[in-house]
């Protein structure tokens, strides 16, 4: 009889109309109105606890409100009351001081026990490291030995209005996390530069990804499909274009994709003597420029003066391809240039090095292959 | 007493007051933080050194301790565990180690920051011996295999079955210039 | 013997040890300074108003978001309530003037250069502060460009600036009263600025220690807030916020203060409940300085210590509520009328509780998961600043006005300015509040197209309540060159204070000799 009395109280405190709640994916309504109750059971005992907050301030604010709009009906001097001169009233004041004290008791027992599940990141099936970049996060499977960058895939002539904006706009990446139905997933999230944060609203998962330390989190669902979130803590410029994608699939298909990173990792390492063309090179290239480059240093290669330098017509982008690899590698000590050695991977740096030393009419000339750029970091 | 004596008064005592807030938030703060930390553990802080002292191993219970790397930004040395995970009793003293190589043309300096995951856990992760205890120099190209070696308290809450132990690689080689050029 | 202000306009303004011109100042200061911070704000909404980058850089944008945040809280928002606290102060007590009128002269003046020093960062190189108003280690510290030791300097001087004013507050509350007001005869509005000053005393020295560790950082190789040398950025963000959230009370106190002087004069009837006025305003002053980690409720925090600050945030509904009860209690079997400082106050008492509606919301850390850094944190804090705030410091220029310069506003315009304010204020945060459910994070400068409705509503309604904002002026300028003029001392019916029997307007020097005080 409990379980049927909190079933239909939780379902009293399901949305009408107006407030669309229950949405699988965060990604669908316009004109949203609520939070969606996810499908993590941390999602849903934070929908939960949210609902019967608004419920409970709804009922005050009409109660007191209501009495307010009556106050200023009934006694207004135009109706030609006579002001009383009363101001004090010692049982009212000790009622409204106690009552309120109860109802913040009668809150805060959900509001334990939602927190508790929010903390339960114990006994996990996976454990997979987010770290937080500027501007981009990388995913670390541990102990599988896969770990990859996933970063912005929406191109700056979208955002900057020169191409209409796709359908998943601002929330689309190079490569998803992905993880299985049916598991506990812990998150053991860092933070690489600054502090960042990672937060998947669907599975009521927000922890901040903090340099020189980890925080944990945790989900499990039964519930196969594509859930969107957003960096949540100031890092820069680029906070806004860090989405977070999880697609999470069924445990076979799931082990299917797992292994086929394995073999993409270990393709890629067999064939990182292959040679590129210069076009194939420059397409690449200014694919990886726009996500990771053009931030700073603008989409015409001209950066923002006294901030980011021009890559057009920069010496080093003009002059000899090593020096120009090392900066990639190594960074530039003291400024906003990071090295990019391990967000980028060998074919990426060398398409990019090569389309910045062609581009805007540097037209330099060379090819950069991925080879040499290994070659580069191993003869460091 | 008159009127501006006892402003007067008033201002000294309360300037003397906000110059003690700005002491405390300078120089009371920082270390109660640190303090707060070290007693109860919290933020998965660990302590220093521990010096082994008797300790029973509780064969009852297996503790599963994973074991992660992750570089800070300006860092580019290969980092990562040799293993990354291992099973003990509480009580039972371990070591393992991190492998660590600068790829880099210059000599370098790192320092390694530790962090225990739970929060509850990390009083009682006890290490005899772990190389962020001090910073690690590496000459151009060189490497290394970096031990610790922990035990963990059979006192540790039953509720907790893994211990997550990561360390976060730190450039320190600007604050070190005279380490870097002992590096030969 | 009581004399008018100096002939030289430059003596008279920048020598001030005036009460009532210092006040002046400070007024118009906090007002230039809400149009400098409402145009950041402009700036934003504008490039909001659609998806993409249309108007402005991701760069520049960031420094908007922090500048707008900087001036209004350090710049419009704290100096409006201290002129409000330096004109009515000594004559709600029946002094002459402010205990240190020398030192009140100083705090004015050190703001426009603290002020000018920070906007000027936007026009050096690399930009000016970037971190967000909250600026978290080690964004502001190893990534900070290099206009941040102006931005650090600038805390600094306004720092000072509020730390000298609330001192010359407290000396002169305390020792200067007229014979026979003791303390709980004071007017609510002395009550809660004496409590603010305590306040300001304790925490703003704690925001300079986290600059100056900052600096220290920056420029001298500590590490107090870099792991690498063994501090913590998590450090930084609890000296911050030991600070911050103190600091949102300071904001609100006055504001109280001045509902508690209005709602009274146009119900005709005594304030319900003075003593648990005092007493909830000191419990919240209290309650402030041992919540400050629910700003910090995914950091990654122990849950024992999330447990007791999530309790001790929601115990401040208590003395909240009571305050809200004592107002509406006011009210009741009063003979009410609706000038435009009632209804500025009475909306104040509905938006800022709405907000503290969502401040319970907000309170509840398993929920915090999924509303924190978003746009509902955004809603919630406009709510209580400027339905609160802003509004409450507008109902006193409108409710004070008369009395310091002899001129009456037009009412009817008055209200008019007060119905478009509410309605365009409503129209720019409401929305704001299901941005942030929907899943829209703060401090973005672009956005998903399912976020693009309830953006480009927020920012029309923007634009409408800036448009309020100069009608605002316009109001007030209009009544002081040539509003209908007024000598009755005490302008409104049911008024009744010490304020109340000097001539309008105020001369230069009132209470030379006290008052007795029955």
């Amino acid at each position: 009889m409990m379980k049927r009395a909190k079933a239909l109280f939780l379902g009293l405190l399901s949305p009408s109309s107006l407030l669309l709640a229950g949405s699988v994916s965060a990604e669908s309504a316009t004109r949203q109105l609520n939070m969606p109750r996810g499908v993590t059971e941390v999602s849903q005992a934070a929908y939960d606890i949210h609902m019967i907050m608004i419920w409970i301030c709804t009922v005050i604010g009409v109660l007191v409100f209501g009495f307010m709009f009556y106050v200023m009906y009934a006694h207004r001097k135009s109706r030609g009351v006579t002001p009383a001169n009363f101001h004090e009233n010692l049982v009212v004041e000790v009622l409204w001081t106690i009552i309120p004290a109860l109802i913040l008791i009668v809150m805060a027992v959900p509001a334990t026990t939602a927190l508790l599940k929010v903390y339960d990141t114990g006994n996990p099936d996976i454990d997979i490291k987010v770290t937080g970049y500027q501007w981009k996060w990388q995913y670390e499977y541990i102990g599988e030995g896969v770990k990859f960058m996933s970063e912005l895939r929406t191109s700056q002539d979208e955002i900057y209005g020169r191409a209409p904006k796709g359908e998943h706009y601002l929330r689309e990446v190079t490569q998803p996390l992905v993880i299985p139905t049916n598991k506990k997933v812990r998150f053991l999230i860092t933070g690489n530069d600054v502090i960042h944060s990672w937060w998947v609203p669907d599975f009521g998962v927000k922890r901040d990804a903090v340099p020189g330390l980890f925080t944990a989190a945790w989900a499990k669902t039964d519930q196969p499909g594509t859930y969107v979130g957003e960096c949540t803590e100031l890092c820069g410029l680029g906070h806004a274009f860090m989405p977070v994608v999880v697609e999470v699939k069924e445990e076979a298909e799931y082990e299917q994709w797992l292994a086929g990173k394995k073999e993409e990792a270990a393709l890629y390492a067999s064939t990182i003597g292959k040679q590129w063309t210069f076009d194939e090179l420059m397409v690449k290239g200014e694919e990886v420029y726009g996500r990771s480059c053009a931030g700073c240093h603008q989409a015409n290669g001209e950066g923002i003066a006294g901030v980011f330098p021009a890559l057009k017509d920069s010496p080093i982008a003009l002059g000899p391809a090593e020096g120009h690899i090392g900066i990639l590698i190594e960074g530039v000590a003291g400024s906003s240039m990071q090295s990019f050695a391990e967000q980028l991977s060998e074919v990426e740096i060398a398409a990019v090095v090569h389309y910045e030393r062609n581009a805007w009419g540097n037209d330099v000339g060379d090819i950069v292959q991925p080879i040499d750029v290994l070659n580069f970091k191993q003869s460091q | 007493m008159s009127e501006t004596s006892r402003h007067r008064g008033l201002l000294i005592k309360l300037l003397m007051g906000a110059v003690a807030m700005f002491a405390f938030a300078i120089f009371v703060l920082p270390p109660l933080y640190d303090l707060f930390c070290e007693f109860t553990g919290i933020g998965g802080k660990t302590g220093g050194a521990y010096t082994v002292s008797e300790v029973t191993i509780d064969t009852s219970r297996k503790v599963e301790v994973q074991f992660v790397a992750t570089n800070n930004a300006t860092m580019p040395w290969d980092f990562y565990p040799t293993e990354y995970k291992v099973f003990v009793h509480p009580g039972e003293s371990r070591e393992i180690t991190f492998f660590a190589r600068n790829k880099t043309s210059s000599d370098m300096v790192a320092q390694a920051i530790p962090n225990v995951l739970p929060n509850n856990a990390a009083d009682y992760f006890l290490k005899t011996e772990c190389f962020c205890f001090n910073n690690q120099p590496l000459g151009a190209g060189e490497q290394a295999e970096l031990a610790v070696v922990f035990v963990i308290d059979p006192d540790l809450p039953v509720s907790v079955n893994t211990v997550t132990l990561s360390y976060t690689l730190f450039d320190i080689t600007d604050r070190m210039p005279m380490q870097v050029s002992q590096i030969q | 013997m009581a004399h008018g202000p100096s002939q030289n306009f430059f003596s008279r303004w920048l020598f001030s040890t005036n009460h009532k011109d210092i006040g002046t100042l400070y007024l118009w200061f906090s007002f230039a300074m809400f149009l400098l911070g409402g145009f950041f704000a402009m700036v934003i909404r504008a490039e909001l108003f659609q998806p993409g980058m249309q108007l402005i850089k991701p760069e520049f944008f960031v420094q908007m978001t922090t500048m707008h945040g900087l001036v209004m809280v350090f710049g419009a928002i704290m100096p409006a309530f201290v002129g409000l606290a330096n004109w009515m102060i000594p004559m709600m007590i029946g002094a002459p003037d402010m205990a240190l009128p020398r030192m009140n002269n100083l705090s004015f003046w050190i703001l426009p250069f603290a002020f000018t020093m920070l906007t000027a960062t936007l026009f050096m190189e690399g930009g000016g502060p970037n971190f967000g108003w909250t600026f978290y280690a080690p964004l502001s510290t190893t990534y900070a460009p290099d206009t941040v030791n102006y931005f650090i300097f600038g805390v600094h001087m306004m720092g000072a600036s509020s730390i000298m004013g609330s001192i010359n507050i407290i000396a002169t509350v305390m020792n200067m009263r007229a014979p026979g007001m003791t303390y709980m005869k004071m007017p609510l509005f002395v009550w809660t600025w004496v409590i603010t000053a305590f306040l300001l005393v304790a925490v703003m020295p704690v925001l300079a220690g986290a600059v100056t560790m900052m600096l220290m950082d920056i420029n001298f190789g500590t590490s107090f807030f870099d792991a690498a040398g063994g501090g913590d950025p998590v450090l930084f963000q609890h000296v911050f916020w030991f600070f911050g959230h103190p600091e949102v009370y300071i904001i609100i106190l006055p504001a109280f203060g001045v509902v508690s002087q209005i709602i009274p004069t146009f119900s005709r009837k005594p304030l319900f409940g003075y003593s648990s006025m005092v007493y909830a305003t000191a419990s919240i002053a209290f309650l402030s300085f041992i919540v400050w980690a629910h700003h910090m409720f995914t950091v990654g925090m122990p849950i024992a210590g999330e447990l007791y600050f999530m309790y001790a945030t929601m115990l401040i509904a208590v003395p909240t509520g009571v305050k809200v009860f004592n107002w509406i209690t006011t009210m009741y079997k009063g003979a009410l009328t609706f000038e435009t400082p009632m209804l500025f106050s009475i909306a104040f008492v509905i938006l800022f509780t709405f907000g503290g509606f969502t401040g319970m919301m907000l309170s509840i850390a398993a929920a915090d998961t999924q509303y924190h850094d978003t746009y509902f944190v955004v809603a919630h804090f406009h709510y209580v600043m400027v339905a609160g705030a802003v509004f409450s410091g507008t109902a006193a220029v409108y409710y004070w006005l008369p009395k310091w310069c002899g001129r009456m506003y037009d009412e009817t315009m008055g209200k008019v300015q007060f119905w478009i304010a509410f309605i365009a204020f409503n129209i720019t945060f409401m929305p704001q509040h299901f941005l942030g459910l929907a899943g829209m994070p703060r401090r973005y400068s672009d956005y998903g197209l399912q976020f693009a409705d309830w953006n480009m509503v927020s920012s029309i309604g923007a634009f409408l309540y800036g448009g309020a904002q100069l009608l605002f002026l316009y109001n007030v300028i209009r009544t002081i060159g040539w509003g209908k003029p007024i000598d009755d001392p005490q302008v409104w019916e049911g008024a009744v204070g010490l304020e109340w029997t000097v001539p309008t307007p105020a001369p230069f020097h009132t209470f030379s000799t006290p008052p007795v005080v029955k």
